[in-house]
């Protein structure tokens, strides 16, 4: 009776519905007058063929990792994280003022505190709305969506009054000291005369995202307060007769996952602007949503979910930069794959589920 | 049968087969109702009865098989033309809209017209009729959520005779309601019979097949095992012919030696979240090799008490086990502390409360109790031990498919309880609180899980046990204490009391000795 095999709920699925977002999108590029077949080539030649593509969409993913993580342990306890922009600007501000006001003698000891920092940052940030969750039963999406305004407004107060240096005319502080630098992918594997992931963006975070990814599935399947979560998240009621305190999970759940969220600005912030800037999250935290629904809020799909978007992202900017497509059109397209992977999941799973069944009937 | 000849079977499925996958969940099942008559069908869960009347009310599609109505073939693809072909279907969970009104609800998906006056009044009308009709009585103009589990119920019926049905299937009617409820609504299906209807009466409790059927089917692993007349055969025999073989139906137990007071409860109260007192001064003591029945009518705070005991709702009194007094209030008054402190606990609900379904089997042998050392490996949980006992709980118990990665969802009523049962007996408590152990629970468990907490009685332990079945309490308990309106309304030994007294002091009577004689 059971539905499915895992492999092709975790594979099949996904990958069905990526090729009926890109049959869309390829309807919609035929409508504007363009070859979907030379925009598919520009956006694999531009992303995925060289080092430098790629070192552009693993930066990308990277980000995805962390803020779709975050969605997904929330999420696991049955919560709805809409803050993730919010945490994640936040966490940039706790690493502009750690990478600021604080001399580090080396890179190394710089980032274990910036990850606290970014951490913690971010988990604050979280902490108010689960609370009102928790305890005053203010719903946990409203909240979080206001959080968000309310980060915006913050940082552009630091922005202008606190962190600009004086004199500069941009909303941005200045610039983190030079020993800091993170080491990017072209620093660390170019070797000899061969540079490779020649200036892109990427650089040691990633690493830090893939530990990430082993840390929630550690957290979530193999110990008590993941089980607890996850029991939480199915039902309250069972969780309650269990003596699961709901209030604290709440919480615990969204410090997690503010804390995940806010790591996101190690690579915007410390690893690639090398200061704080504007807007430094670039919609990252929403783009999170959609990660972890299309990876089932698994860090394995996750993980890949992150790279598809990476991948999307970069083509984008790759076909814009080529064609005469516009870069509105990469946004249907991503909308098109956030359609078909989350919201129209079901209309590809039970026709599936359906020819399972035919074929295990057969037998 | 010859005799039916003339006239033919208003409801007639023949050679049904249905299968999921590998399982077959319906084998050459053929059936004949004929009008005026309640036809019970009978079996254990997980017998196929459910996959039956889903493909009659067109929620499945039979592989084989055909559908005779009044003698003339008809197809089912949906439930649109179930209703049309004058089938109506009330399900043991009720589909009804909580914030409507019983005459939204009747009307809902049949208000033909655009305005919904029109069908308002009309149906205003016509439940007026019903219910004179019918001793369907229900307040039109109620919403759904004010109304308790029986009368709910009642606008399930009152949908179905709306749509003008003809054959009325009931999948385990009673399995909410109280006794009187029960009674009030084999009345209503008595009156239904008169009128010519034909009823479909699946249950699994032989006493509701006895009392009310004219003629039962009997199914047993998806097959129809045999059809009888109820007045030729006697529960005995139909047990036996659901399970395969000869079942206790007494609970085989010595009587009781009681020693030490386990459990002692003093002037124990409880408010709820609304504001009303559910508890309103319980004393009790259980003792050591007891088993204390709580009787009484669903909604009388015995589900309260379960919750304060077992640890999740606040209240003031004393609660003692062994002597210890347990925190009511603070810190320790979770399901933790209460686990530690040697109380055990079978919730009512195995559903909302004793299981998690998406879990698997495994992983809900260790809920409750997941904080327990041998499950802990370092800061991470051992999978590994958690697994191995569910292994042995499975073994034990004889929990079927003996499959600990399967979801528990997926397990029949009766093997989610004695998944649930088995992870609380088996730690060995002082104190066992059990409710309702076997409601929805098949026969061959129910006797099994029956000896489960006599053994552990005759270990020495205390057990409260709440029921909604008074042959359940008289079945297990030593001492029956008897709930009303949050009160405790007499305590009677088991050997010195009867059903008419209970179910005076059911009511609220305290004073039986007259009320009994008078």
């Amino acid at each position: 009776m059971d539905k499915m095999p895992p492999w092709a709920d975790a594979v099949l699925v996904p990958v069905i519905s990526l090729l009926l977002a890109a049959a869309i999108s390829s309807i919609v590029i035929l409508a504007i007058g363009e070859n979907p077949i030379e925009a598919l080539n520009y956006m694999i030649e531009g992303a995925l063929l060289s080092s430098a593509g790629w070192g552009q969409v693993l930066y990308y993913a990277t980000n995805y990792i962390f803020t779709g993580l975050a969605v997904a342990v929330a999420s696991h306890a049955r919560l709805f994280n809409i803050g993730g922009e919010g945490q994640a600007q936040l966490g940039g501000l706790g690493i502009a003022m750690l990478c600021l006001f604080i001399p580090f003698p080396h890179w190394t000891l710089a980032f274990v505190f910036a990850i606290v920092a970014a951490g913690l940052f971010g988990a604050a940030w979280a902490y108010i709305p689960a609370v009102l969750q928790a305890k005053r039963d203010s719903h946990i999406v409203i909240t979080t969506i206001m959080f968000n305004y309310i980060a915006y407004a913050l940082l552009n107060y630091m922005l202008v009054n606190v962190l600009r240096p004086e004199g500069a005319m941009e909303p941005a502080s200045g610039n983190f000291p030079d020993n800091i630098h993170l080491p990017t992918f072209q620093e660390m594997f170019s070797y000899g005369d061969t540079i490779l992931f020649r200036s892109a963006p990427a650089n040691v975070s990633f690493f830090l995202a893939v530990i990430a990814c082993i840390g929630i599935w550690v957290l979530v399947w193999r110990t008590r307060l993941g089980y607890e979560l996850r029991a939480f998240g199915q039902s309250e009621s069972a969780a309650k007769y269990a003596g699961i305190n709901p209030a604290r999970i709440t919480i615990i759940a969204m410090l997690i996952s503010g804390a995940l969220a806010g790591m996101m600005a190690l690579n915007t912030t410390m690893g690639y602007s090398e200061r704080l800037v504007l807007n430094a999250s670039e919609g990252a935290g929403f783009i999170g949503i959609a990660v972890a629904l299309m990876g089932r809020n698994h860090p394995v799909g996750i993980f890949f979910a992150a790279l598809l978007f990476g991948f999307l992202v970069q083509g984008g900017t790759e076909l814009s930069f080529w064609t005469s497509i516009p870069t509105e059109l990469i946004v249907v397209i991503q909308a098109l794959v956030i359609l078909f992977t989350g919201a129209l999941d079901n209309m590809v799973r039970m026709p599936l589920v359906k020819l399972f069944a035919l074929g295990k009937g057969d037998r | 049968m010859d005799s039916h000849i003339s006239t033919p079977p208003a409801l007639e499925l023949i050679g049904i087969s249905k299968s999921f996958g590998p399982v077959q969940a319906n084998k050459d099942i053929s059936i004949r109702v004929m009008p005026g008559t309640i036809h019970g069908i009978i079996g254990e869960n997980g017998a196929g009865k459910s996959t039956l009347m889903s493909i009659l009310f067109g929620f499945y599609k039979a592989d084989k098989g055909d559908i005779k109505i009044n003698g003339r073939h008809t197809l089912i693809p949906d439930s649109q033309a179930a209703i049309a072909a004058g089938i109506g279907m009330v399900f043991q969970h009720f589909k009804l809209v909580h914030n409507f009104t019983v005459l939204e609800n009747i009307i809902l998906g049949a208000e033909g017209g655009m305005m919904l006056s029109q069908s308002l009044s009309a149906a205003r009308k016509s439940l007026k009729k019903l219910a004179d009709d019918y001793e369907l009585n229900v307040d039109p103009d109620a919403k759904i959520e004010d109304l308790s589990v029986g009368h709910q119920q009642r606008v399930e019926i009152l949908k179905a005779l709306y749509r003008k049905a003809d054959i009325l299937i009931l999948d385990e009617p009673t399995g909410v309601l109280t006794p009187a409820e029960a009674d009030h609504l084999f009345r209503i299906l008595d009156n239904l019979r008169r009128e010519g209807k034909s009823i479909i009466l699946i249950t699994h409790k032989l006493r509701e097949i006895m009392e009310a059927t004219d003629s039962c089917s009997v199914m047993r692993r998806g097959e129809m095992v045999e059809t009888v007349k109820t007045a030729d055969s006697s529960p005995a025999e139909l047990a036996e012919l659901m399970v395969g073989r000869k079942v206790l139906l007494e609970v085989d137990k010595v009587p009781a030696q009681p020693g030490a007071p386990i459990l002692e409860i003093e002037n124990l109260r409880h408010v709820d979240e609304q504001g009303v007192e559910r508890l309103k001064g319980i004393d009790l003591t259980i003792r050591a090799g007891e088993v204390l029945g709580i009787a009484g009518v669903a909604g009388n705070g015995q589900t309260q008490l379960l919750e304060v005991l077992g640890g999740y709702a606040h209240a003031t009194g004393t609660i003692r086990v062994n002597g210890t007094e347990l925190d009511l209030t603070g810190k320790l008054s979770d399901g933790q502390s209460r686990r530690a402190n040697g109380i055990a606990h079978v919730p009512e609900d195995r559903h909302h409360e004793g299981l998690i379904l998406p879990f698997t089997a495994w992983e809900n042998t260790a809920f409750g109790y997941h904080h327990d050392d041998r499950y802990q490996k370092g800061i991470l949980m051992s999978n590994k031990a958690i697994k191995q006992d569910a292994q042995e709980k499975i073994e034990r118990f004889d929990v079927r498919p003996p499959n600990p990665n399967l979801a528990a969802r997926n397990f029949s009523g009766g093997n989610q309880q004695k998944i649930v049962v088995a992870r609380e007996i088996e730690r060995n408590p002082e104190v066992l609180l059990i409710g309702q152990p076997t409601r929805g629970v098949d026969i061959g468990a129910i006797e099994f899980i029956h000896k489960q907490i006599i053994e552990l009685r005759d270990k020495g332990k205390a057990v409260l046990l709440v029921s909604v079945e008074l042959d359940e309490i008289f079945a297990l308990s030593d001492r029956i204490a008897v709930m009303f309106d949050g009160h405790i309304t007499g305590e009677r030994l088991a050997t010195e009391t009867n059903a008419q007294e209970l179910g005076l002091l059911m009511a609220g009577e305290t004073n039986t000795q007259e009320a009994a004689h008078g």
